[in-house]
């Protein structure tokens, strides 16, 4: 048995752990209780197994690929790191990341990941055009719009519980150069940032980053990032047409202790990075696909910063109607609090693909907390606000959220549950995550 | 025939092997794949002119097949630039220790096949004038440990024909490099406990190659520690290095 856990190192978990390396040996590998696991990227337990956990990052292999459609068949352990370093200087990048590189292409269409452009471009799963899946109760079969589509629907965004995912074919974007332009506006507070993201609505890429320690009349002073694809009459003289990825070469090498972030540190970063950023806002920069997509990804471990109890992270959606409320409620909650977030992401997000997808037209916020005192009570607060707006959290980030929230949240889960119930009779498939949330055992 | 260089990958199902042909395709190489059953070989060969545009090919090879070598080399459609032998048996030390049969597989797969193999190639590249060959040996030859001499031996025999290889083919343009990976997260090491600073993932091996083909370095320790800790470990007078247990 092997310690496990996700990327917020909350909870860790005993499970087996295997790493096949063929198909033949995923079919061998499930058995009651199991789940596929692709770069261990999800925050919480959604990629733990009952009982034994499936390692996907073996199948890394591109099956094939249509440069002049930008259509690619791949197995589900490659990495969208690696399919941006490879791909990339083609010109071709995934249209939808999220907020890390270092995502497996299956974990990303079972959290059906959302990026800067869901608010117009949809996520992850709007590019994959079928998945082929291997069926708790042992059939391989292809699942796309046309065939099998109720599997196809309850996969993406279905966190890996109708079967684990081997392959999928997806489109790529055609793109000039790996440069993006990025737009900085400052914000002072709460409204100025939605009306700013409101505005932004038209940018391909647009995102804000709230200061949280900020109260009173600066409740939810922001910076907001809107970017789009820099063409080639846009580089600097003598710029790579695609700039180099560095593996992260700076690493949190151990666990910090839970002192390091206090209100103290946390506030005094946040007003120099939020000066710092309104010092640029207005005109525009082209940068690197890598920072403007990929901030955190240069510290590598940057999860441990947290201390060794790990964090949580908690993210919500709001639907548009009284979203405004809302956020002033819950961001007035945290500012009082004080163990304010170090990392406040606000963005607006339009519809979901798969039953189970987190996105709904509204807005997105994610807050970080570290694992101490009270914070299971205070984030049961928080989500009586989010039930009681309509709003749900987000399952690849999620690891303490109830049932009751859970089903509140997620209309579509006696369709999810029936869906999968066919494919999978005897249930083989389950996860720590759909233990906490949704089994009957 | 295209004007690209080539690579022969020798043991290309490996991870080491994977992450060597990707480095060179990723280069703009032709890459060839080999190994015991080609046919296994060839999700690679796609994903290698999926990712990269190149030609991809795989054949038939076993390493303890020596009869068949002439054959082998005689058979590819065009001599390749560089070739890489990745092949290599890790085997089970306590069984080879009375097995003489594994012994044998052992001190064969890492030591007999592979410098005929390559010394095979070196001959046909010296006739041409250029190419360079590629032996990924192991620091466990560096010198003979208790917990696993038999392997440790057979790639302390490869260590050294590699050696002999270099200075007498350096002087008719042909380059060897010798590979000494350390620790590296495969198959090979699957379950076994690997200690995390001195420990390296496939796809760093297989650029440290990519790396050492260009620059014609002589000998690559792939993780700069490695070559202290091997240095400090040959150095042990073997009055004390006989009392160590691993």
């Amino acid at each position: 048995m092997t310690l496990v856990s996700g990327w917020g190192r909350f909870p860790v978990v005993d499970t087996e752990m295997l790493l096949p390396r063929s198909f033949e040996a995923v079919g061998e590998a499930v058995v009651a209780g199991s789940v596929a696991r692709g770069n261990g990227r999800a925050y919480g337990d959604a990629a733990i197994g009952a009982a034994r956990t499936i390692g996907m990052t073996a199948f890394d292999r591109v099956r094939s690929f249509d440069p002049t459609t930008g259509r690619i068949r791949l197995e589900a352990g490659v990495l969208l790191s690696d399919l941006i370093d490879t791909f990339g200087p083609r010109g071709f990048l995934p249209f939808v990341v999220p907020g890390t590189r270092f995502v497996s292409v299956g974990g990303a269409i079972a959290a059906d990941v959302h990026g800067k452009n869901h608010h117009c471009e949809g996520g992850f799963g709007r590019y994959v055009d079928s998945i082929l899946l291997r069926t708790g109760q042992g059939e391989t079969i292809e699942v796309s719009r046309e065939q099998n589509s109720d599997a196809f629907f309850a996969t993406v965004g279905g966190m890996g519980l109708t079967g684990v995912i081997l392959e999928a074919t997806m489109r790529l974007r055609s793109v000039e150069t790996g440069w993006i332009r990025e737009r900085v506006i400052s914000a002072s507070d709460l409204d100025a940032a939605m009306r700013a993201l409101e505005a932004g609505d038209s940018a391909t890429y647009s995102v804000a980053w709230i200061d949280c320690v900020a109260r009173g009349r600066n409740l939810g002073r922001s910076l907001i990032y809107l970017g789009e694809h820099a063409g080639r009459d846009e580089l600097a003289e003598g710029a790579a047409v695609f700039p180099v990825g560095k593996t992260p070469g700076l690493a949190v090498p151990l666990d910090l202790p839970s002192i390091t972030l206090n209100r103290y540190s946390i506030g005094a970063f946040n007003e120099l990075y939020y000066r710092m950023g309104a010092r640029r806002a207005g005109g525009d920069d082209v940068v690197s696909l890598y920072p403007y997509f990929f901030p955190l990804d240069s510290l590598s471990d940057w999860n441990r910063i947290y201390g060794r109890r790990g964090f949580l992270q908690h993210q919500c959606v709001i639907p548009e109607a009284g979203a405004r409320e809302v956020l002033g409620d819950i961001l007035d909650r945290v500012a009082r609090r004080g163990d304010a977030s170090f990392l406040a992401v606000l963005k607006k997000l339009g519809h979901g693909e798969g039953l189970l997808s987190f996105p709904l037209p509204g807005y997105t916020l994610a807050l970080d907390f570290p694992v101490k005192g009270d914070i299971l009570n205070f984030l049961d607060e928080i989500d009586r606000v989010v039930v009681a707006a309509g709003g749900r959290l987000y399952l690849a980030k999620d690891a303490r959220q109830s049932r009751a929230t859970f089903e509140a949240g997620y209309p579509a889960l006696p369709r999810f549950k029936a869906i999968r119930k066919s494919l999978d009779p005897a249930c083989s498939i389950r996860s720590k995550l759909s233990q906490r949330l949704f089994d009957e055992v | 025939m295209t004007s690209r260089m080539s690579v022969l990958v020798l043991g290309g199902s490996s991870d080491i092997g994977r992450a060597a042909a990707r480095a060179f395709a990723k280069a703009g190489y032709d890459v060839g794949l080999a190994g015991r059953d080609a046919a296994a070989l060839e999700p690679d060969a796609a994903d290698l002119r999926a990712r990269y545009n190149i030609e991809a090919s795989t054949r038939t090879f076993d390493v303890l097949d020596t009869a068949s070598f002439d054959g082998f080399v005689a058979g590819l459609p065009v001599l390749p630039d560089v070739v890489i032998s990745i092949v290599g048996l890790l085997g089970v030390q306590q069984k080879a220790e009375s097995d003489l049969a594994h012994a044998t597989t052992i001190m064969r797969s890492n030591y007999e096949g592979p410098s005929l193999i390559l010394g095979l190639f070196a001959e046909k590249f010296l006739s041409r004038g250029n190419g360079t060959v590629v032996g990924v040996s192991s620091v466990a030859g560096d010198r003979g440990r208790a917990s696993n001499y038999v392997y440790g031996s057979a790639k302390a025999g490869f260590s050294a024909f590699l050696s002999g290889l270099r200075a007498r083919a350096s002087r008719g343009g042909v380059h060897v490099v010798t590979v000494k990976p350390g620790f590296v997260r495969t198959k090979m090491t699957e379950g076994m406990k690997l200690i995390g600073p001195l420990t390296v993932e496939a796809p760093v091996v297989g650029d440290a190659i990519f790396n050492a083909v260009e620059k014609k370095t002589d000998v690559v320790y792939v993780s700069g520690i490695w070559r202290l800790v091997m240095l400090i470990i040959k150095m042990l007078p073997e009055a004390v290095f006989k009392k160590l247990k691993f």
